[in-house]
């Protein structure tokens, strides 16, 4: 079992406070730490988890900066055999299948039965990089996948529904799976760990490398495109209470009294 | 703009809000733009639901076909893909679901995702979208392009409106071909818990920046001397922290308590939309935290500040 699994390195939002660059299509990203994006994390641990049951290798790949040699080294330390890291100022700007279309110039010479990306990324949240990928593939795909079993060239995955429910369906392969979190539990990276990969070689390939062109790459080869970012407008009139402790606690009490608790 | 197109989804003989979600907002646009509002019935015994819809659109297209009884991604990409080459709608309307997921990246045409918002500018379609976990709002345009892909997400719109008139069904007869690479087999329902959290008063949750499982227990503690029940965000039962009868989200439950006080809860719109009626009381140290756009008393400061004294004054009231 060859699997590919592609990898992002997002800003972590959920615990800081984001604020707008001037020109009003980026956010300022310094003062933001940066890791591999939730999901994938899952993806990852998944890959490497169906390895160990079924034999094979796993190739991890990353498009973006150099920087985002450390989520492949993060990949390596979880297990995976290789890494591979596409970066070229062309591709900034690119829409979900455009970044498809860069993966698929790569992964069309590879050899894999099956490719596992993250269901959505925490920083643009599009959500389509695998469903584009597989289609530009010409091979079938699940999204949202929290259970995997892999049968006689087929796997039979669970794909995560509304309200707690569960849709499983039988996919050949070789497929893309896009996977939801909370499928594994991803393993702890620690820095002693990244230490002992630091100088696993990592392939580097550009666009030329990929034998791409500008205007396929990158905003002009979207067709989408960021007007402009701005701070959601707050929907409700918020009473902001003390945020002195014991004040704020006494404010609590008086509410749930109110609202018929503590009787 | 020309045609509009729905794609009305539907699960286990019952059409779900998010199709008279998209109705509404694709009839808003219609009306601006003077196009036409298509729904697109896809499935197998489904004529009943064709009748629902037509008082919300000017034409209902079904597709009826026993290969289409459940929804299956592959099959349903190759009809619409069929449909929208041969009525060359300017836009397709999808869900943000799991359902338009599986299957809206495959169309080949401009896509933006899991937007909140959709207008027309100088006849120009422009959408909103939310970025970097719901802290930042993007607008979106399109580049030449006759026919976009817009997944729409759940619960923004409303799903009540005005019936805009009876409008024409027709059914279509089109060759499904065989069903070669993905075979749905099953759905499996929620497993039934030991706590019921949708019929909870007073719900104390919890979110990730609790940081750790030991520190569960003290928001387990504070709700129980609420006399509320515990319950989480997803975060929490991926990490299996809780178990998932206690996830609040649209993947999880949905609630209605009188009080809902949200721990650490940063307000993923997964989870705050599907939060229904009654108070909220959110205790955050980020003050742009989405949370604090839904919450009616917030409280900008650690929570490890916050709950230890919350649950002292709390026993003292008990100890009378």
């Amino acid at each position: 079992m060859d699997i590919i699994v592609c990898v992002k390195r997002v800003p972590d939002t959920a615990g800081a406070t984001i604020e707008i660059a001037d020109d009003a299509r980026r956010i300022r990203e310094d003062g933001l730490v940066f890791d591999m994006n939730d999901c994938d994390k899952y993806a990852v641990e998944e890959a490497v988890g169906l390895k160990k049951k079924y034999g094979g290798s796993v190739t991890a790949i990353a498009l973006g900066t150099e920087d985002v040699e450390d989520i492949l080294r993060m990949c390596f330390v979880t297990g995976c055999d290789e890494g591979i890291r596409l970066t070229d100022k062309a591709f900034q700007g690119s829409d979900a299948v455009t970044i498809a279309r860069i993966l698929h110039r790569l992964i069309q010479s590879m050899k894999f039965d099956l490719i596992l990306t993250g269901a959505q990324a925490t920083d643009d949240g599009y959500g389509q990089v695998g469903s584009a990928l597989a289609e530009l593939m010409g091979i079938s795909h699940a999204t949202l996948v929290i259970g995997i079993e892999i049968l006689d060239g087929k796997a039979r995955v669970h794909r995560e529904l509304e309200g707690g429910m569960e849709e499983v369906v039988e996919i050949r392969l070789p497929a893309v799976l896009t996977i939801q979190t909370g499928i594994n539990i991803p393993r702890y990276v620690s820095i002693r760990a990244l230490m002992k990969v630091a100088q696993k070689e990592i392939k580097v390939l550009d666009l030329k490398g990929l034998g791409m062109r500008e205007e396929e790459v990158g905003e002009s080869g979207s067709n989408t495109s960021i007007e402009r970012l701005f701070l959601p407008p707050l929907t409700k009139e918020m009473e902001i209470l003390p945020s002195d402790p014991g004040e704020a606690a006494t404010r609590v009490v008086k509410i749930l009294k109110d609202k018929g608790g503590l009787v | 703009m020309g045609r509009i197109f729905v794609l009305i989804e539907h699960r286990k003989g019952a059409i779900r809000d998010i199709t008279w979600e998209m109705l509404i907002k694709g009839r808003e646009l219609a009306l601006r733009s003077g196009g036409e509002l298509t729904a697109l019935l896809l499935g197998y015994q489904i004529r009943n639901l064709a009748e629902k819809l037509v008082q919300r659109a000017d034409e209902v297209l079904v597709v009826e076909d026993e290969k289409l009884s459940n929804f299956n991604g592959e099959i349903y990409q190759r009809v619409l893909s069929k449909l929208i080459s041969e009525y060359k709608p300017a836009l397709t309307l999808i869900g943000h679901t799991s359902f338009g997921m599986e299957l809206a990246g495959q169309l080949e045409l401009p896509i933006t995702t899991d937007c909140i918002d959709l207008c027309l500018e100088n006849g120009a379609l422009k959408a909103v979208r939310q970025m970097y976990t719901g802290k930042v709002n993007a607008e979106i345009s399109f580049i030449g392009a006759p026919s976009y892909i817009v997944t729409v997400r759940p619960d923004v719109f409303p799903a009540e409106g005005q019936q805009t008139g009876r409008g024409e069904i027709k059914y279509l007869s089109l060759p499904i071909e065989e069903i070669k690479y993905k075979k749905f087999i099953e759905y499996i329902e929620p497993a039934v818990g030991e706590v019921d959290i949708t019929r909870a008063d007073i719900l104390v949750s919890v979110g990730q920046g609790i940081g750790d499982k030991k520190n569960i227990s003290m928001i387990a503690e504070l709700s129980e001397l609420m006399g509320g029940v515990l319950a989480c965000s997803r975060p929490i039962v991926d990490k299996k922290w809780l178990p998932k009868e206690r996830q609040v989200g649209l993947s999880g439950k949905t609630v209605k308590p009188k009080l809902y006080l949200a721990i650490g809860i940063s307000g993923a719109f997964q989870h705050i939309s599907q939060i229904k009626g009654g108070h909220i009381i959110a205790i955050n140290k980020d003050p742009r935290a989405p949370i604090f756009g839904v919450a009616d008393y917030g409280i900008v400061e650690d929570l490890f500040k916050i709950v230890p004294v919350l649950t002292s004054k709390l026993k003292e009231i008990k100890a009378g």
